[in-house]
């Protein structure tokens, strides 16, 4: 392993990945830390869905301009990541709902973002499988460039083009310590050895609360466990990502023909307990079968855990912390840190290669919650 | 053309194995998640040992030693009707 480095980054999860690679193109010497695995956290066990229909102008522009990203990105890294743009259905169930969804379908539209409201009879059109009555659903909204891709393939390629590019990834390593000096980083030590660098991404993922204690920087982050279930592969039945922030539930069915899907349970708490739950399995196999009842007779394959690391206002902590030179923030995605990642480690780059900063960036830095200028993101489901 | 089957259920051949080992994902949970191997219907009862081995012969990571990926709940399919019938919903 490396003992010097201009950049280290904590996490090998999507967005350290990604930051890694845009780093290394530049020129950067960039040493990345993983605990486990890559992918092994949120990336690993994420719905891999892309939507650009959020409530808030930070998270929308986020999201924008990372499909605009992702629809280059197999190209770019050489490496098919499937993506894939079928839409996100959102069911709208009542007054109330339709009122936040036309008022979000107004800002999401400024931002030149095609999105259509749907009347009920057309909701099938779009998802063919869903019974419009038994979803309870008085519209919906719909955006036909959202989508998917593979989390898995999208984190593997960018590993292995920021490795083509110099960067060394480093799996299986702990941080133990991060060393200050003059209140800026210093050292990062590791199970492995130290490294002295100057800059220290924190993209661990739930984790990353942890890293900052160790230079006594306190995090607003929340683990929520997150259960999701996969069904056996079917023929293609439909394209879209049928979501609904009412009843919470989320579900798509990937490239390889499987229908994955979550919603979380009621009574759940943060934590960081990781075993999944029969709880989930009835709740999530009755929503289902309510929305689509013809999947009453697919067979649910397996069921896994996966957190969301949940701040005050559910979007994410970007960018250099105050009082601690050289510490930057890339945590606190609640639950959609996959589908801003393009954007988010663009912004994180221009800021650490040409100290460049940004209206988005500037507005979602830890200083938000201190000077409590936050706005919460309303469009939250799973 | 011979393949030897290693994972019925994704259709991934030993080759396809070797070929990711070569690349360098030579954790078994990478490998599960670069090729998809435990993730059909047997759920890896059939594959990740011949995997296991695998990697032994290419890298010397003794079966023994190679932690088993997360067992994921139910141990057989179930359907979703089945699933939604138990109760009614609380």
């Amino acid at each position: 392993m490396k003992s010097k480095a201009d950049v280290v980054i904590i996490g090998g999860g999507v967005n350290g990945c990604s930051l890694a690679y845009k780093l290394a193109k530049k020129g950067l010497d960039v040493v990345v830390v993983e605990k486990k695995y890559l992918s092994s956290g949120a990336t690993g066990a994420c719905g891999a869905g892309i939507r650009q229909q959020w409530s808030t102008r930070e998270n929308a522009l986020l999201a924008i301009k990372s499909v605009k990203m992702f629809e280059q990105l197999s190209r770019e890294l050489g490496q098919d990541i499937e993506f894939r743009q079928g839409g996100y259905l959102i069911a709208v169930h009542d007054e109330k709902e339709m009122e936040q969804a036309e008022k979000n379908v107004a800002m999401q539209r400024s931002l030149g973002l095609k999105v259509d409201i749907l009347k009920p009879e057309e909701i099938t059109n779009v998802v063919p499988i869903l019974d419009v009555q038994g979803m309870k659903a008085i519209g919906a909204t719909f955006c036909p460039t959202d989508g998917h891709a593979n989390p898995f393939r999208t984190t593997f390629a960018y590993a292995d083009a920021a490795r083509s590019h110099g960067a060394e990834i480093n799996t299986h390593t702990t941080v133990m310590n991060l060393k200050t000096a003059k209140k800026a980083i210093r050292t990062v030590i590791t199970d492995k050895g130290p490294i002295q660098t100057n800059v220290v991404v924190n993209a661990a993922g739930i984790d990353s609360k942890a890293i900052a204690e160790m230079v006594h920087i306190h995090l607003p982050l929340t683990p929520m466990r997150k259960e999701i279930m996969a069904t056996e592969r079917l023929q293609p039945l439909f394209e879209a990502m049928v979501i609904s922030f009412k009843d919470g539930v989320y579900f798509s069915q990937q490239k390889e023909g499987q229908i994955v899907g979550g919603i979380p349970i009621p009574e759940e708490k943060g934590g960081y307990k990781t075993m999944p739950t029969f709880r989930f399995l009835e709740h999530m196999s009755r929503t289902l079968t309510r929305y689509a009842p013809m999947l009453k007779h697919v067979n649910l394959l397996r069921h896994w855990t996966g957190f969301y690391d949940v701040t005050p206002d559910a979007r994410p902590i970007l960018g250099e912390v105050k009082g601690i030179k050289g510490f930057l923030q890339c945590n606190g995605f609640s639950g959609h840190g996959f589908m801003i990642s393009p954007m988010v480690t663009e912004l994180l780059t221009d800021l650490i290669v040409e100290g460049k900063t940004s209206e988005v960036l500037q507005n979602l830095t830890l200083d938000r919650f201190k000077d409590n200028n936050i706005e919460k993101e309303l469009s939250v489901v799973g | 053309m011979k393949r030897s089957i290693v994972c019925r259920c994704e259709d991934i051949s030993e080759e396809d194995v070797i070929h990711a080992i070569d690349e360098g994902y030579t954790d078994i949970e990478e490998l599960r998640k670069k090729l998809r191997i435990g993730m059909g219907p047997c759920q890896g009862r059939v594959c990740i040992q011949i995997v296991a081995r695998i990697l032994e012969k290419k890298t010397g990571k003794k079966v023994a030693t190679t932690p088993l990926p997360t067992v994921r709940p139910p141990i057989i399919p179930v359907s979703l009707g089945t699933l939604a019938s138990e109760n009614d919903e609380k």
